[in-house]
């Protein structure tokens, strides 16, 4: 009908003006091309994009943004497209704001422990860049090879090695953002705080529906001066939770704790050849750094306490190329699984670390009463579980039951007094899960923050609020009732 | 949360992937060997592949990824029509299989793209321009007496300076960039040696080996053929060069000319066959990973299926057999310090990455140098500069300069086109340092001579 006709016209318009501010090939419109932006790491959430644009540099996204506001056309950041949980989920009525061309380290100062990033910069290659200079990027979420920091920045990625570090939020101390109405902010900035209201805070985590950023200026990290990798093998997870606890309890703080089951090894060796402990119940990989004489110290204690807790083979690595094939078994995990299941859910839920032998033994039972299989991979430091629930999809009824005991396993982390993210977000596939979490009250808040933002509800509609809202009316914009309002879809502040 | 189904209809959820069968009538492709829609779905969609895709580090797109490549593949048999968009980007894929080293999932994109390129072949109508270029380099490349005839003018131009003059005038490079790189080779076209048909063990005999001369390793590179000749023998090998070889059909497999192939395969199998040798010893990465997939090539041939099987187990790369047998010959020390180029059909395609190097370390005097961003395509893959140049070029310039940065004397790769390709690339960064194959750096060092011959004079 006429809306549907009024949506295509701006569009249209959106199309026009991109031409405009950008070169020929940074505005797609080919139907085929369109279509390989359908979907982002979660790939069986599908929406072709009205029309794709891939600036080149911040000017040119405002100026997309600004047509996007002034025709009101929702769009959707997207970085990499590695997001879990279909945050970067195209609109089907909307334009796609991909930032892979704008990967410029606009400045590196490690005299400062800073580094300015465009958003589309690889996660992995601001550390690339410092390395020489002595430092790194300390987040490093498993895809850090090609998730860009803009994607990053919008999730608030974590890694194996966030449990000493923090997760991106305590590494980005500044940000220029463009807002829904297309004008460009500066957020924080190189100090390590800013008087006022933390808006940065605000923007980090908030998936790209507050405003799209499009440049970060990131904390770096000193090298450390000794890093000990050790591969453990227990004979079950319990074991290997018990072992962590106590590491945890004895003041010990590692630079990561990651552990594997049998089902994940069983994948990552089939993918990488990582060469885990044979006929292990559980690995954990436990990376400590830091000062030589003081990782020296707690590798004693680390070494001790494994064993107290049943571990039944402990290999150092000796080399940088051992280390890198221990952490190589870890961080493919999650595609490797691929090699095992013709399909699969990566979940992501949060509980307190005491929990995880209880958990662990009810997602078991969960799997042995569905004939669910589930494969788990954590950072165990910090109780950030990734279950991976398999299935063949080409099974009847497979998928559903995958979903079932997928959705049961966030239960239990709620449950438990945990969350139902830890770190990939809440986008597409998480904001039906939201009010299990928080009440009416706590979600109308935080929606009243995203009108602050947003008002005309263009950047990233549809994704973590469980109901769309509308920010009131804007005087002199719309006439009518809203449509989403009169089709029952949404309520107005 | 009662509004979430009517949401998700607003945002267009669409439920789980298609389930892929068959190709959908009136899509891209039709039912002979449509891309595998299994191996299709064994793409997680986690993007691992990206930043070792020589195109997508360029140009920063989905659609010149793996990830992107693959889901126009999957677009195809969901029904999307063969359009020209899509073809450019499977053109435009180096076929380097980074890709393939990359995947945690086990993608095996090398058999898809193979699949989808016969298919583009068949179905897809190319441009008068394209037809004529691709025409012209199939007419020539696979074809060792036609190339040798070409070396003749290069070799006069040489002799009389015209190269250099024509060079400066940037015509060649507007014509042929390929041309423009083979000319610019110029030290090395010296006399063409001519291999005898047996050379015999030096020493105890460890093993018969055949040698494939190839089209391009043999016009362009003699020396590379008698260096691998000598260190074979060195190393204990009787040597068998059929004389009745032609080409192994790699660059036809590469573009999707399918059936070229399969004769160039069967001629092949022919002229190895009786000739009573263990291995196939192979000095050009893009011919060995061919050979040894001949097995899948003419799996549809009832009279060639288990031969092709037989033969493609006995194919190794000259690194690879050397490794295998370990050194007899004593090694001259070599002060040389040398940067190694993994040749994408070897390193990502073969698996062939520690052998090379093992050789190389065992030199006395020889320092190794890895050059960053190692696995990144030269832009070189087999006539893709020719069909391709602009991206070839700037690839080609990214690994001369990370070349560069190692400073390393001299440059040594395995396969003839990455060879031209760096040649070339180096040269035009005006840095000029020695460019061998591997066995080039054994022969010297077997034979004792100087270091200086590997270098620029
Ligand atoms: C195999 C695998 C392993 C993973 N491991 C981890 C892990 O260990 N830890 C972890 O935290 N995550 C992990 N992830 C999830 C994912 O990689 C992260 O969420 C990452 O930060 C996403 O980055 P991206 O560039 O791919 O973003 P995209 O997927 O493109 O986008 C993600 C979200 O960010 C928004 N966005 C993107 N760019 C911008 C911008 N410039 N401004 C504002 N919003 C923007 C998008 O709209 C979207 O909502 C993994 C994913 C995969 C496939
Ligand atoms: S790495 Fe493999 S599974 Fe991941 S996107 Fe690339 S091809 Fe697909
Ligand atoms: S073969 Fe090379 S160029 Fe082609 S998609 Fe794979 S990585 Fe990219």
């Amino acid at each position: 009908m006429d809306e549907a006709v009024a949506a295509v016209a701006a569009v249209e318009a959106v199309t026009r003006r991109a031409r405009e501010l950008l070169p020929a090939d940074a505005v797609v419109t080919d139907r085929a091309r369109l279509r390989t932006y359908e979907c982002d790491g979660l790939a069986h959430y599908r929406v072709t994009p009205a029309l794709v644009v891939l600036p080149r540099d911040a000017a040119q996204l405002a100026g997309v943004v600004r047509a996007c506001a002034e025709h009101q056309v929702p769009y959707v950041a997207r970085g990499a497209g590695t997001g879990l949980s279909g945050g970067a989920l195209p609109h089907a009525e909307g334009v796609l704001v991909v930032t892979s061309q704008m990967r410029a380290i606009t400045d590196m100062r490690p005299e400062d422990q800073r580094a300015v990033v465009e958003p589309g910069v690889i996660n992995l290659d601001v550390t690339r860049a410092a390395t020489p200079h002595g430092y790194y990027y300390a987040p490093d979420p498993s895809s850090q090879q090609i998730c860009s920091i803009g994607g990053n920045v919008a999730e608030n990625s974590g890694g194996a090695h966030c449990l000493k570090y923090g997760f991106t939020t305590n590494h980005v101390v500044g940000a220029d953002f463009v807002t829904p109405q297309g004008e460009t902010v500066a957020l924080g900035g190189i100090a390590p705080d800013s008087p006022g209201y933390d808006l940065l805070g605000a923007v980090v985590g908030s998936e790209g529906t507050l405003g799209i950023v499009t440049s970060a200026t990131v904390r770096l990290v000193r090298l450390p001066e000794e890093v000990r990798t050790v591969l453990v093998g227990f004979e079950s997870t319990d074991h290997a939770g018990a072992a962590t606890s106590a590491i945890i309890a004895a003041g010990i703080v590692p630079a990561a704790i990651e552990m594997m089951d049998a089902l994940a090894i069983e994948a990552a060796e089939a993918a990488v050849h990582c060469n885990y402990p044979e006929g292990a119940g559980a690995v954990l990989v436990i990376e400590l750094d830091g000062a030589a004489v003081e990782v020296e110290q707690e590798y004693a204690e680390v070494e001790r306490l494994c064993h107290e807790n049943g571990s039944f083979e402990q290999r150092l690595a000796t080399d940088p190329v051992d280390r890198a094939l221990i952490w190589k078994g870890r961080k493919s995990a999650f595609a490797a699984v691929g090699r095992i299941s013709p399909d699969y859910i990566v979940q992501d839920g949060v509980i307190p670390r005491t929990a995880l032998p209880e958990v662990l033994k009810a997602i078991a039972d969960l799997s042995g009463d569905s004939g669910v299989r589930v494969a788990n991979v954590f950072h165990a430091g910090d109780g950030n579980l990734h279950p991976l629930v398999l299935f063949d999809d080409s099974v009847d009824g497979a998928g559903e039951a995958a979903e079932k005991v997928s959705g049961a396993i966030l239960d239990l982390c709620i449950e438990h007094g945990g969350s139902i993210t830890g770190e990939h977000g809440v986008g597409m596939d998480k904001s039906k899960y939201m009010p299990r979490m928080y009440n009416d009250d706590d979600l109308d808040t935080m929606q009243l923050v995203r009108c602050a933002f947003d008002p005309d509800n263009i950047s990233n509609p549809g994704k973590v609020f469980p109901t769309p809202r509308l920010c009131g009316e804007v005087p002199g914009r719309k006439k009518g009732a809203p449509p989403l309002q009169e089709a029952g879809l949404a309520e107005v502040f | 949360m009662t509004d979430q189904r009517a949401d998700d209809a607003a945002l267009g959820e669409t439920g789980s992937i298609i389930d892929l069968g068959m190709p959908v009538p009136g899509g891209a492709f039709d039912e002979h060997h449509p891309p595998d829609a299994a191996l299709i779905g064994d793409c997680v969609h986690c993007g691992f592949c990206l930043p070792t895709c020589p195109t997508y580090v360029l140009w920063g797109e989905e659609m010149d990824s793996p990830r992107g490549r693959i889901y126009l593949m999957k677009e195809g048999l969901e029904g999307e029509p063969m359009s020209d968009s899509m073809v450019s980007h499977w053109d435009a894929c180096l076929g380097c299989m980074a890709c393939v080293t990359a995947c945690p999932s086990g993608v095996q994109y090398d058999t898809l793209i193979e699949q989808t390129r016969a298919q583009v072949e068949r179905r897809h109508e190319r441009s008068t321009k394209d037809k004529a270029l691709r025409g012209l380099v199939f007419s020539l490349f696979p074809y060792p007496k036609r190339l040798r005839l070409l070396r003749g003018p290069l070799r006069a131009m040489q002799a009389t300076g015209l190269d250099r003059a024509l060079r400066r005038t940037g015509l060649l490079d507007k014509l042929s960039p390929q041309l423009a790189a083979m000319e610019s080779l110029a030290p090395r076209l010296g006399k063409p040696e001519k291999l005898p048909t047996h050379i015999a063990a030096r020493g105890e005999r460890r093993a018969v080996v055949g040698l494939l001369t190839g089209c391009v390793q043999g016009a362009f590179f003699p020396g590379v053929n008698a260096a691998t000749a000598r260190v074979l023998q060195a190393e204990g090998c009787d040597v068998v060069v059929p004389r009745s070889q032609g080409c192994c059909g790699a660059l036809s497999v590469h573009n999707g000319r399918e059936p070229e192939a399969q004769d160039f395969a069967r001629r092949l199998v022919d002229s190895f066959e009786g000739s009573g040798v263990e291995y196939v010893v192979v000095n050009a990465a893009g011919c060995g990973s061919t050979m040894k997939e001949y097995a899948d090539l003419l799996a549809d041939d009832p009279s060639y299926a288990e031969r092709a099987k037989a033969f493609a187990e006995r194919v190794r790369d000259v690194s690879e057999i050397l490794d295998e047998l370990g050194p007899v010959a004593p090694r001259h020390p070599l002060e040389l310090s040398i940067a190694y180029h993994d040749a994408c059909h070897l390193a990502h395609a073969q698996g062939v990455r520690a052998q090379p190097r093992r050789l190389l370390e065992a030199i006395p005097g020889l320092e190794l140098k890895e050059i960053a961003e190692g696995e990144l395509c030269c832009g070189s893959a087999g006539i893709y500069n020719v069909v391709n140049p602009e991206p070839a070029r700037e690839l080609g310039d990214r690994k001369a300069a990370n070349i560069v940065a190692t400073g390393a004397q001299v440059l040594v790769t395995a396969n003839p086109g990455c060879l031209m390709q760096v040649t070339s690339a180096i040269a035009r960064s005006d840095h000029p340092m020695g460019m061998a194959h591997t066995v080039e750096v054994l022969d010297a060092s077997i034979r004792g001579v100087p270091a200086s011959s590997l270098l620029p004079d």
